[in-house]
Protein backbone atom coordinates (compact mmCIF):
# COMPACT_ATOMS: atom_id res chain seq x y z
CA UNK A 1 0.00 0.00 0.00
CA UNK A 2 1.41 3.32 -0.31
CA UNK A 3 1.49 6.54 1.96
CA UNK A 4 -1.49 8.95 0.20
CA UNK A 5 -1.59 11.13 3.94
CA UNK A 6 1.33 12.25 6.17
CA UNK A 7 1.84 14.73 8.30
CA UNK A 8 4.90 15.79 9.67
CA UNK A 9 5.10 17.07 13.95
CA UNK A 10 1.94 18.68 12.92
CA UNK A 11 0.73 21.41 15.42
CA UNK A 12 -1.76 24.11 16.25
CA UNK A 13 -2.52 26.84 18.85
CA UNK A 14 -5.96 28.95 18.70
CA UNK A 15 -5.14 32.43 19.91
CA UNK A 16 -1.54 32.51 19.79
CA UNK A 17 -0.52 35.98 22.31
CA UNK A 18 -3.39 36.53 23.59
CA UNK A 19 -4.91 34.91 27.11
CA UNK A 20 -7.27 32.65 25.87
CA UNK A 21 -4.22 30.65 24.10
CA UNK A 22 -4.39 26.86 23.88
CA UNK A 23 -2.63 24.35 21.75
CA UNK A 24 -5.23 22.29 20.06
CA UNK A 25 -2.82 19.66 18.18
CA UNK A 26 0.57 18.78 19.48
CA UNK A 27 2.86 17.43 17.49
CA UNK A 28 1.10 14.82 15.10
CA UNK A 29 3.02 12.66 13.28
CA UNK A 30 0.51 9.80 10.76
CA UNK A 31 0.58 8.63 7.81
CA UNK A 32 -2.56 7.09 6.10
CA UNK A 33 -2.45 4.63 2.66
CA UNK A 34 -4.47 5.00 -0.40
CA UNK A 35 -7.37 2.93 0.27
CA UNK A 36 -7.93 2.77 4.01
CA UNK A 37 -10.49 3.58 6.47
CA UNK A 38 -9.50 5.54 9.26
CA UNK A 39 -11.70 5.94 12.63
CA UNK A 40 -11.02 8.70 14.55
CA UNK A 41 -11.93 8.76 18.04
CA UNK A 42 -11.22 10.64 20.94
CA UNK A 43 -12.86 12.80 24.12
CA UNK A 44 -14.63 16.34 23.10
CA UNK A 45 -11.96 18.57 22.81
CA UNK A 46 -8.86 16.66 22.06
CA UNK A 47 -8.22 17.88 18.44
CA UNK A 48 -9.88 15.97 16.20
CA UNK A 49 -11.75 18.46 14.10
CA UNK A 50 -8.49 21.43 13.84
CA UNK A 51 -6.68 17.92 12.57
CA UNK A 52 -9.03 16.95 10.20
CA UNK A 53 -9.10 20.80 9.10
CA UNK A 54 -5.74 20.99 9.10
CA UNK A 55 -5.45 17.82 6.26
CA UNK A 56 -7.24 20.16 3.48
CA UNK A 57 -5.20 23.16 4.40
CA UNK A 58 -8.76 24.90 6.11
CA UNK A 59 -6.29 25.73 9.14
CA UNK A 60 -2.76 26.58 8.75
CA UNK A 61 -1.00 24.70 11.31
CA UNK A 62 1.68 26.62 14.00
CA UNK A 63 4.35 23.87 13.39
CA UNK A 64 4.66 21.20 10.81
CA UNK A 65 3.25 20.50 7.69
CA UNK A 66 0.71 17.85 5.62
CA UNK A 67 2.06 16.15 2.82
CA UNK A 68 -0.23 14.87 -0.13
CA UNK A 69 0.72 12.16 -2.57
CA UNK A 70 4.60 13.88 -1.32
CA UNK A 71 3.78 17.38 -1.76
CA UNK A 72 3.77 19.90 0.94
CA UNK A 73 0.40 21.19 0.51
CA UNK A 74 1.08 24.58 2.38
CA UNK A 75 3.76 25.44 0.29
CA UNK A 76 2.22 27.40 -1.91
CA UNK A 77 -1.31 28.54 -0.65
CA UNK A 78 -2.57 29.17 -4.12
CA UNK A 79 -2.83 25.46 -4.61
CA UNK A 80 -5.26 24.85 -1.30
CA UNK A 81 -8.17 25.28 -3.50
CA UNK A 82 -7.18 21.84 -5.35
CA UNK A 83 -5.81 20.13 -2.19
CA UNK A 84 -9.72 20.90 -0.55
CA UNK A 85 -11.44 18.86 -4.22
CA UNK A 86 -8.74 15.65 -3.28
CA UNK A 87 -9.48 15.84 0.03
CA UNK A 88 -13.36 16.50 1.05
CA UNK A 89 -14.32 16.99 4.34
CA UNK A 90 -17.77 16.94 5.75
CA UNK A 91 -18.05 19.25 8.68
CA UNK A 92 -20.45 18.12 11.79
CA UNK A 93 -24.19 19.26 11.11
CA UNK A 94 -23.12 19.81 7.47
CA UNK A 95 -26.84 19.84 6.72
CA UNK A 96 -25.97 24.08 8.55
CA UNK A 97 -24.28 24.50 4.97
CA UNK A 98 -27.35 24.08 2.59
CA UNK A 99 -27.76 27.58 0.78
CA UNK A 100 -29.31 26.53 -2.68
CA UNK A 101 -32.65 26.95 -4.22
CA UNK A 102 -32.87 23.28 -5.17
CA UNK A 103 -30.77 19.91 -3.49
CA UNK A 104 -29.60 19.50 -7.24
CA UNK A 105 -27.92 22.92 -7.37
CA UNK A 106 -26.24 22.88 -3.69
CA UNK A 107 -25.11 19.35 -4.64
CA UNK A 108 -23.44 20.69 -8.08
CA UNK A 109 -22.02 23.92 -5.71
CA UNK A 110 -18.64 21.95 -5.57
CA UNK A 111 -18.52 20.19 -9.02
CA UNK A 112 -19.02 23.79 -10.50
CA UNK A 113 -16.08 25.42 -8.82
CA UNK A 114 -13.92 22.98 -10.19
CA UNK A 115 -14.78 24.03 -13.43
CA UNK A 116 -16.39 20.87 -14.39
CA UNK A 117 -18.79 21.17 -17.53
CA UNK A 118 -22.62 20.98 -17.08
CA UNK A 119 -22.80 17.04 -18.49
CA UNK A 120 -20.10 15.95 -15.95
CA UNK A 121 -21.39 18.27 -13.19
CA UNK A 122 -24.78 16.80 -13.63
CA UNK A 123 -23.45 12.99 -13.82
CA UNK A 124 -21.01 13.74 -10.57
CA UNK A 125 -25.00 14.74 -8.97
CA UNK A 126 -26.36 11.89 -9.83
CA UNK A 127 -23.87 9.76 -8.78
CA UNK A 128 -23.42 11.30 -5.47
CA UNK A 129 -26.77 11.28 -4.75
CA UNK A 130 -26.88 7.64 -4.96
CA UNK A 131 -23.80 6.80 -2.92
CA UNK A 132 -25.29 8.99 0.18
CA UNK A 133 -28.70 7.08 -0.67
CA UNK A 134 -30.81 11.00 -1.75
CA UNK A 135 -33.97 9.80 -3.85
CA UNK A 136 -33.96 11.37 -7.37
CA UNK A 137 -37.23 13.04 -6.75
CA UNK A 138 -35.71 15.26 -4.21
CA UNK A 139 -33.11 16.53 -5.90
CA UNK A 140 -35.41 19.51 -7.25
CA UNK A 141 -36.85 20.16 -3.99
CA UNK A 142 -35.93 23.11 -1.92
CA UNK A 143 -33.11 21.89 0.90
CA UNK A 144 -35.04 23.73 3.17
CA UNK A 145 -38.06 21.15 2.80
CA UNK A 146 -36.20 18.02 3.26
CA UNK A 147 -36.04 15.85 6.81
CA UNK A 148 -33.28 15.88 8.86
CA UNK A 149 -31.95 12.79 7.70
CA UNK A 150 -32.43 13.93 3.98
CA UNK A 151 -30.50 17.10 4.59
CA UNK A 152 -27.92 15.52 5.96
CA UNK A 153 -27.75 13.32 2.97
CA UNK A 154 -27.82 16.06 0.98
CA UNK A 155 -24.74 17.95 2.16
CA UNK A 156 -22.95 14.60 2.08
CA UNK A 157 -23.52 13.83 -1.27
CA UNK A 158 -22.29 18.20 -2.02
CA UNK A 159 -18.20 17.16 -0.82
CA UNK A 160 -19.07 13.16 -2.24
CA UNK A 161 -19.93 15.29 -5.82
CA UNK A 162 -16.43 16.67 -5.66
CA UNK A 163 -14.88 12.92 -6.08
CA UNK A 164 -12.48 13.46 -3.30
CA UNK A 165 -9.13 10.94 -3.05
CA UNK A 166 -9.50 11.28 0.60
CA UNK A 167 -13.26 11.93 2.29
CA UNK A 168 -13.10 12.85 5.65
CA UNK A 169 -16.16 12.48 7.45
CA UNK A 170 -16.53 14.76 10.76
CA UNK A 171 -19.33 12.68 12.91
CA UNK A 172 -21.55 12.19 10.33
CA UNK A 173 -24.13 10.22 12.27
CA UNK A 174 -24.74 12.55 15.12
CA UNK A 175 -27.45 13.67 15.94
CA UNK A 176 -29.43 10.99 13.45
CA UNK A 177 -31.92 8.40 14.82
CA UNK A 178 -30.60 4.30 15.35
CA UNK A 179 -31.84 3.48 11.86
CA UNK A 180 -30.72 6.26 9.84
CA UNK A 181 -27.11 5.98 11.80
CA UNK A 182 -26.81 2.20 10.50
CA UNK A 183 -28.21 3.23 7.08
CA UNK A 184 -25.80 6.00 6.40
CA UNK A 185 -22.77 4.15 8.01
CA UNK A 186 -23.56 0.93 5.58
CA UNK A 187 -23.35 3.85 2.65
CA UNK A 188 -20.74 5.33 3.10
CA UNK A 189 -19.01 1.93 3.51
CA UNK A 190 -20.54 1.03 0.25
CA UNK A 191 -19.15 4.04 -1.15
CA UNK A 192 -15.63 3.36 -0.50
CA UNK A 193 -15.85 -0.12 -1.46
CA UNK A 194 -16.90 0.94 -4.57
CA UNK A 195 -14.84 3.80 -5.13
CA UNK A 196 -12.13 2.45 -3.26
CA UNK A 197 -10.76 6.00 -2.01
CA UNK A 198 -9.56 6.98 1.40
CA UNK A 199 -12.27 7.67 4.34
CA UNK A 200 -11.28 9.08 7.61
CA UNK A 201 -14.40 8.69 9.92
CA UNK A 202 -14.57 10.87 13.09
CA UNK A 203 -17.31 8.93 15.22
CA UNK A 204 -18.36 9.18 18.72
CA UNK A 205 -19.70 5.70 18.21
CA UNK A 206 -17.02 2.83 19.29
CA UNK A 207 -19.55 0.35 17.35
CA UNK A 208 -19.68 2.29 14.05
CA UNK A 209 -15.85 2.70 13.94
CA UNK A 210 -15.12 -1.05 15.01
CA UNK A 211 -17.75 -1.89 12.21
CA UNK A 212 -16.40 -0.48 9.21
CA UNK A 213 -12.70 0.77 10.30
CA UNK A 214 -8.96 -0.62 8.79
CA UNK A 215 -7.14 1.21 11.19
CA UNK A 216 -7.91 3.41 14.31
CA UNK A 217 -6.62 6.74 15.26
CA UNK A 218 -6.99 7.83 18.69
CA UNK A 219 -6.37 11.51 19.96
CA UNK A 220 -5.79 12.53 23.54
CA UNK A 221 -5.05 16.43 24.48
CA UNK A 222 -4.39 16.89 21.01
CA UNK A 223 -1.42 14.55 20.74
CA UNK A 224 -2.25 11.18 18.62
CA UNK A 225 -1.64 8.24 20.89
CA UNK A 226 -2.49 5.66 18.85
CA UNK A 227 -2.90 4.57 15.61
CA UNK A 228 -3.08 0.63 14.85
CA UNK A 229 -6.24 -2.00 13.66
CA UNK A 230 -9.48 -1.90 15.96
CA UNK A 231 -8.48 -5.49 16.92
CA UNK A 232 -5.15 -3.70 18.98
CA UNK A 233 -6.43 -0.05 20.04
CA UNK A 234 -9.59 -1.71 21.39
CA UNK A 235 -7.41 -4.61 23.43
CA UNK A 236 -6.20 -1.62 25.33
CA UNK A 237 -9.54 -1.15 26.91
CA UNK A 238 -7.69 0.66 30.23
CA UNK A 239 -5.80 3.02 28.64
CA UNK A 240 -8.89 3.64 26.61
CA UNK A 241 -11.16 4.75 29.20
CA UNK A 242 -8.44 6.94 31.31
CA UNK A 243 -9.36 8.69 28.01
CA UNK A 244 -12.42 8.95 28.92
CA UNK A 245 -13.34 6.66 25.75
CA UNK A 246 -14.62 2.89 25.84
CA UNK A 247 -14.68 -0.16 23.79
CA UNK A 248 -17.36 -0.94 21.70
CA UNK A 249 -20.09 -2.77 24.62
CA UNK A 250 -19.99 -6.24 22.71
CA UNK A 251 -16.09 -6.09 23.01
CA UNK A 252 -16.33 -5.42 27.19
CA UNK A 253 -19.28 -8.39 27.27
CA UNK A 254 -17.08 -10.85 25.83
CA UNK A 255 -13.86 -9.73 27.73
CA UNK A 256 -16.32 -10.60 31.02
CA UNK A 257 -17.09 -13.25 29.34
CA UNK A 258 -13.69 -14.72 28.73
CA UNK A 259 -12.99 -13.81 32.42
CA UNK A 260 -15.84 -15.66 33.38
CA UNK A 261 -13.92 -18.82 31.73
CA UNK A 262 -15.92 -18.63 28.79
CA UNK A 263 -13.93 -19.96 25.38
CA UNK A 264 -13.86 -16.75 23.38
CA UNK A 265 -11.20 -15.43 21.40
CA UNK A 266 -10.05 -11.99 22.55
CA UNK A 267 -10.35 -8.76 21.22
CA UNK A 268 -14.22 -9.53 19.56
CA UNK A 269 -15.65 -6.40 17.95
CA UNK A 270 -18.85 -6.40 16.44
CA UNK A 271 -22.08 -7.87 17.65
CA UNK A 272 -21.93 -10.30 14.32
CA UNK A 273 -18.82 -12.00 15.29
CA UNK A 274 -20.11 -12.43 18.74
CA UNK A 275 -22.76 -14.36 17.78
CA UNK A 276 -20.45 -16.89 15.20
CA UNK A 277 -18.70 -17.57 18.51
CA UNK A 278 -20.76 -18.12 21.23
CA UNK A 279 -23.09 -20.32 18.41
CA UNK A 280 -20.00 -22.06 17.79
CA UNK A 281 -19.14 -22.85 21.47
CA UNK A 282 -23.12 -23.44 21.83
CA UNK A 283 -22.40 -25.67 18.95
CA UNK A 284 -19.90 -27.66 20.20
CA UNK A 285 -21.25 -28.62 23.85
CA UNK A 286 -24.50 -29.35 21.81
CA UNK A 287 -26.88 -26.85 23.32
CA UNK A 288 -28.22 -26.11 20.09
CA UNK A 289 -27.98 -27.87 16.74
CA UNK B 1 -9.99 34.37 11.91
CA UNK B 2 -12.86 36.34 12.74
CA UNK B 3 -13.11 35.40 16.08
CA UNK B 4 -9.83 37.56 15.82
CA UNK B 5 -11.65 40.68 16.44
CA UNK B 6 -11.91 42.41 19.63
CA UNK B 7 -15.32 43.89 20.05
CA UNK B 8 -14.42 45.50 23.69
CA UNK B 9 -14.56 42.00 24.87
CA UNK B 10 -14.47 42.02 28.54
CA UNK B 11 -11.29 41.24 30.22
CA UNK B 12 -11.34 39.99 33.55
CA UNK B 13 -8.14 40.58 34.93
CA UNK B 14 -9.38 41.96 38.65
CA UNK B 15 -8.74 45.13 38.88
CA UNK B 16 -10.55 48.02 40.54
CA UNK B 17 -12.48 49.22 38.33
CA UNK B 18 -14.02 45.64 37.73
CA UNK B 19 -15.15 46.12 41.33
CA UNK B 20 -16.88 49.25 40.76
CA UNK B 21 -20.45 49.05 40.52
CA UNK B 22 -21.21 49.39 36.70
CA UNK B 23 -23.96 52.01 37.02
CA UNK B 24 -21.07 54.52 38.62
CA UNK B 25 -19.00 53.50 35.80
CA UNK B 26 -21.35 54.10 33.28
CA UNK B 27 -22.04 57.85 34.61
CA UNK B 28 -18.39 58.54 34.92
CA UNK B 29 -17.92 57.80 31.36
CA UNK B 30 -20.30 59.76 30.18
CA UNK B 31 -19.07 62.65 32.73
CA UNK B 32 -15.90 62.08 31.73
CA UNK B 33 -16.63 62.34 27.82
CA UNK B 34 -18.05 65.92 29.14
CA UNK B 35 -15.20 66.97 30.60
CA UNK B 36 -12.68 65.92 27.23
CA UNK B 37 -14.90 68.19 25.49
CA UNK B 38 -14.55 70.97 28.14
CA UNK B 39 -11.42 71.07 28.26
CA UNK B 40 -10.47 74.00 26.35
CA UNK B 41 -6.78 74.77 26.81
CA UNK B 42 -3.13 72.25 27.28
CA UNK B 43 -3.11 72.58 30.97
CA UNK B 44 -6.57 71.07 31.45
CA UNK B 45 -6.02 68.56 29.26
CA UNK B 46 -3.33 67.79 31.01
CA UNK B 47 -5.42 67.52 34.00
CA UNK B 48 -7.79 64.37 31.28
CA UNK B 49 -4.53 63.03 29.98
CA UNK B 50 -4.21 62.21 34.06
CA UNK B 51 -7.32 60.39 34.58
CA UNK B 52 -7.22 58.73 31.23
CA UNK B 53 -3.72 57.04 32.15
CA UNK B 54 -5.34 56.44 36.46
CA UNK B 55 -8.12 54.34 34.26
CA UNK B 56 -5.88 52.85 32.05
CA UNK B 57 -3.68 51.69 34.68
CA UNK B 58 -6.35 50.79 37.16
CA UNK B 59 -8.19 48.77 34.83
CA UNK B 60 -4.94 46.16 34.57
CA UNK B 61 -5.80 45.79 31.37
CA UNK B 62 -2.51 45.62 29.06
CA UNK B 63 -2.25 48.39 27.11
CA UNK B 64 -1.98 46.55 23.74
CA UNK B 65 -5.57 45.73 23.43
CA UNK B 66 -6.37 49.54 24.02
CA UNK B 67 -3.91 49.72 20.87
CA UNK B 68 -5.91 47.37 19.09
CA UNK B 69 -9.19 48.75 19.27
CA UNK B 70 -7.54 52.38 18.48
CA UNK B 71 -6.78 50.58 14.89
CA UNK B 72 -10.46 50.21 13.90
CA UNK B 73 -10.72 54.05 14.31
CA UNK B 74 -7.23 55.29 12.94
CA UNK B 75 -8.76 56.99 10.23
CA UNK B 76 -11.27 58.71 11.15
CA UNK B 77 -8.94 60.35 13.59
CA UNK B 78 -6.45 61.33 10.85
CA UNK B 79 -9.28 62.14 8.67
CA UNK B 80 -10.85 64.31 11.46
CA UNK B 81 -7.74 66.66 12.48
CA UNK B 82 -6.77 67.10 9.03
CA UNK B 83 -9.82 68.71 8.15
CA UNK B 84 -9.33 70.49 11.54
CA UNK B 85 -5.67 71.67 10.32
CA UNK B 86 -7.39 74.19 7.48
CA UNK B 87 -10.05 75.63 9.76
CA UNK B 88 -8.42 78.30 11.72
CA UNK B 89 -8.31 81.68 11.79
CA UNK B 90 -5.18 84.08 13.35
CA UNK B 91 -1.72 83.51 12.03
CA UNK B 92 -1.12 82.12 9.08
CA UNK B 93 2.04 79.71 8.65
CA UNK B 94 1.21 78.34 5.18
CA UNK B 95 -0.77 79.12 2.45
CA UNK B 96 -0.68 77.75 -0.76
CA UNK B 97 -3.58 78.34 -3.00
CA UNK B 98 -7.33 77.96 -1.30
CA UNK B 99 -5.55 76.10 1.85
CA UNK B 100 -3.94 77.79 4.45
CA UNK B 101 -2.37 76.47 8.00
CA UNK B 102 -2.62 78.71 11.22
CA UNK B 103 -1.32 78.36 14.32
CA UNK B 104 -4.94 78.13 15.40
CA UNK B 105 -5.78 75.12 13.06
CA UNK B 106 -2.76 73.36 14.22
CA UNK B 107 -3.92 73.45 17.68
CA UNK B 108 -7.41 72.70 16.52
CA UNK B 109 -6.16 69.47 14.98
CA UNK B 110 -4.21 68.05 17.80
CA UNK B 111 -7.16 68.66 20.22
CA UNK B 112 -9.40 66.89 18.06
CA UNK B 113 -7.22 63.82 17.80
CA UNK B 114 -6.19 63.45 21.32
CA UNK B 115 -10.20 64.10 22.59
CA UNK B 116 -11.28 61.04 20.01
CA UNK B 117 -7.93 59.16 21.39
CA UNK B 118 -9.18 59.25 25.31
CA UNK B 119 -13.03 58.83 23.52
CA UNK B 120 -12.02 55.25 22.42
CA UNK B 121 -9.81 54.97 25.47
CA UNK B 122 -12.17 55.68 28.23
CA UNK B 123 -15.26 53.96 26.69
CA UNK B 124 -12.55 50.87 25.86
CA UNK B 125 -11.93 50.56 29.22
CA UNK B 126 -15.44 50.63 30.54
CA UNK B 127 -16.15 47.28 28.27
CA UNK B 128 -12.94 45.88 29.11
CA UNK B 129 -13.33 46.32 32.94
CA UNK B 130 -17.19 45.43 32.62
CA UNK B 131 -19.22 42.21 31.58
CA UNK B 132 -22.00 42.69 28.91
CA UNK B 133 -24.19 41.78 31.33
CA UNK B 134 -23.47 44.11 33.89
CA UNK B 135 -23.32 46.68 31.40
CA UNK B 136 -27.23 45.81 30.09
CA UNK B 137 -28.19 45.27 33.84
CA UNK B 138 -27.01 48.70 34.64
CA UNK B 139 -28.49 50.39 31.57
CA UNK B 140 -31.54 49.21 32.36
CA UNK B 141 -31.53 50.26 35.97
CA UNK B 142 -30.27 53.99 34.55
CA UNK B 143 -33.09 54.23 31.93
CA UNK B 144 -35.60 52.91 34.13
CA UNK B 145 -36.85 56.82 34.85
CA UNK B 146 -37.87 57.02 31.08
CA UNK B 147 -40.44 54.53 31.82
CA UNK B 148 -42.77 57.59 32.94
CA UNK B 149 -42.81 57.98 29.02
CA UNK B 150 -44.22 54.33 28.23
CA UNK B 151 -40.58 53.59 27.07
CA UNK B 152 -40.35 49.94 27.66
CA UNK B 153 -36.39 49.58 29.30
CA UNK B 154 -36.65 46.17 30.00
CA UNK B 155 -37.39 44.86 27.10
CA UNK B 156 -34.90 47.35 25.43
CA UNK B 157 -32.14 46.21 27.67
CA UNK B 158 -33.40 42.75 27.28
CA UNK B 159 -33.00 43.21 23.33
CA UNK B 160 -29.21 44.50 24.30
CA UNK B 161 -28.27 41.17 26.25
CA UNK B 162 -29.24 39.11 23.91
CA UNK B 163 -27.54 40.87 20.91
CA UNK B 164 -24.17 41.16 23.11
CA UNK B 165 -24.97 37.15 23.80
CA UNK B 166 -25.13 36.55 20.33
CA UNK B 167 -22.46 38.66 18.30
CA UNK B 168 -19.73 35.40 19.55
CA UNK B 169 -22.11 32.64 18.59
CA UNK B 170 -22.83 33.95 15.06
CA UNK B 171 -19.33 35.24 14.78
CA UNK B 172 -18.24 31.48 15.62
CA UNK B 173 -21.08 30.49 13.34
CA UNK B 174 -19.98 32.83 10.12
CA UNK B 175 -16.38 31.23 10.70
CA UNK B 176 -17.62 27.45 10.38
CA UNK B 177 -20.04 27.96 7.58
CA UNK B 178 -17.15 30.15 5.40
CA UNK B 179 -15.04 26.74 6.26
CA UNK B 180 -17.46 24.36 5.24
CA UNK B 181 -17.51 26.33 2.11
CA UNK B 182 -14.68 26.96 1.21
CA UNK B 183 -13.84 23.12 1.73
CA UNK B 184 -16.16 22.75 -1.27
CA UNK B 185 -13.81 25.26 -3.46
CA UNK B 186 -15.69 27.94 -2.41
CA UNK B 187 -13.56 31.46 -3.38
CA UNK B 188 -14.07 34.65 -1.49
CA UNK B 189 -10.71 35.84 -2.36
CA UNK B 190 -10.49 36.48 -6.29
CA UNK B 191 -12.56 38.31 -8.81
CA UNK B 192 -14.19 41.31 -8.81
CA UNK B 193 -16.19 43.43 -7.06
CA UNK B 194 -19.20 41.23 -8.02
CA UNK B 195 -17.93 38.08 -8.09
CA UNK B 196 -17.03 38.82 -4.66
CA UNK B 197 -20.29 39.96 -3.50
CA UNK B 198 -21.95 36.98 -5.53
CA UNK B 199 -19.68 34.60 -3.24
CA UNK B 200 -21.15 35.52 0.25
CA UNK B 201 -24.74 34.21 -0.71
CA UNK B 202 -23.74 30.87 0.04
CA UNK B 203 -22.46 32.28 3.20
CA UNK B 204 -25.07 34.61 4.36
CA UNK B 205 -28.00 32.30 3.30
CA UNK B 206 -27.13 29.60 6.22
CA UNK B 207 -26.14 32.42 8.36
CA UNK B 208 -29.39 33.57 8.31
CA UNK B 209 -31.73 30.53 8.53
CA UNK B 210 -29.69 29.59 11.45
CA UNK B 211 -29.82 33.32 13.15
CA UNK B 212 -33.73 32.87 12.80
CA UNK B 213 -33.75 29.14 13.87
CA UNK B 214 -31.72 30.03 17.23
CA UNK B 215 -33.76 33.22 17.62
CA UNK B 216 -37.56 30.80 17.24
CA UNK B 217 -35.49 28.58 19.92
CA UNK B 218 -34.32 30.74 22.46
CA UNK B 219 -38.03 32.45 22.14
CA UNK B 220 -39.43 28.75 22.82
CA UNK B 221 -37.34 28.81 25.76
CA UNK B 222 -37.67 31.24 27.61
CA UNK B 223 -41.49 31.28 27.06
CA UNK B 224 -40.72 27.83 29.00
CA UNK B 225 -39.11 29.10 31.78
CA UNK B 226 -42.56 31.91 31.94
CA UNK B 227 -40.68 34.96 30.82
CA UNK B 228 -43.15 37.40 30.22
CA UNK B 229 -41.13 40.54 29.88
CA UNK B 230 -39.99 42.64 32.76
CA UNK B 231 -42.93 43.87 34.88
CA UNK B 232 -42.96 41.81 38.38
CA UNK B 233 -39.42 40.28 37.71
CA UNK B 234 -36.91 40.68 40.23
CA UNK B 235 -33.13 40.42 40.15
CA UNK B 236 -30.89 37.58 41.41
CA UNK B 237 -27.89 39.79 41.38
CA UNK B 238 -28.75 43.22 42.66
CA UNK B 239 -26.38 45.70 41.67
CA UNK B 240 -24.83 48.03 45.46
CA UNK B 241 -23.20 51.22 45.33
CA UNK B 242 -20.71 50.89 47.64
CA UNK B 243 -17.73 52.95 49.51
CA UNK B 244 -15.24 52.22 46.46
CA UNK B 245 -17.91 53.73 43.93
CA UNK B 246 -18.30 56.91 46.25
CA UNK B 247 -14.45 57.65 46.23
CA UNK B 248 -14.99 57.33 42.62
CA UNK B 249 -17.26 60.13 42.24
CA UNK B 250 -15.27 61.46 44.85
CA UNK B 251 -12.09 61.63 42.33
CA UNK B 252 -14.13 62.63 39.27
CA UNK B 253 -15.32 65.33 41.37
CA UNK B 254 -11.99 66.82 41.67
CA UNK B 255 -10.51 66.09 38.81
CA UNK B 256 -13.70 67.48 37.36
CA UNK B 257 -12.79 70.85 39.50
CA UNK B 258 -9.32 70.67 38.00
CA UNK B 259 -10.16 71.16 34.87
CA UNK B 260 -12.54 73.84 35.15
CA UNK B 261 -10.15 75.89 37.21
CA UNK B 262 -7.23 75.49 34.61
CA UNK B 263 -9.39 76.54 31.99
CA UNK B 264 -10.77 79.84 33.96
CA UNK B 265 -7.25 80.39 35.68
CA UNK B 266 -4.70 79.55 32.95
Amino acid sequence: MSVLLRTEGLSFTYGINTPFEKQAVKNVNIEINKGEVIGVIGHTGSGKSTLMQMLNGLITPTDGTVYLDGADIFENKKNLRQVRFKVGLVFQYPENQLFEETVRKDISFGPRNMGLPAEAVDKRIRKAAKFAGLREELLDRSPFDLSGGEKRRAAIAGVIAMDPEILILDEPTAGLDPMGRDVLLEQIDAYHKSRGNTVLLVSHSMEDIARIADRVLVMYKGECVMLDTPKAVFARSDELEQMGLRVPQITKITTMLRDMGVALPEGILTVDEAFEQICGILRKEGKIC
Amino acid sequence: MLSDITLGQYFPSGGVLHRLDPRAKILLLVGAIVLIFCAFNFFSLTVVVGLVIASVLLSKVPLKLYLKSMKAIIFVILITSFLNLFYGTGEVLVQWWIFRITADGIRNAIFVAVRIIFLVMLSSCLTFTTSPTDLTDALERLMKPLGIFRIKTHEIAMMMTIALRFVPTLLEETDKIMSAQKARGADMESGNLIARVKALIPILIPLFVSAFRRAYELAMAMECRCYQGGSGRTRMKQLHMGKRDVVAFAVFAVVMAGVILCNILL
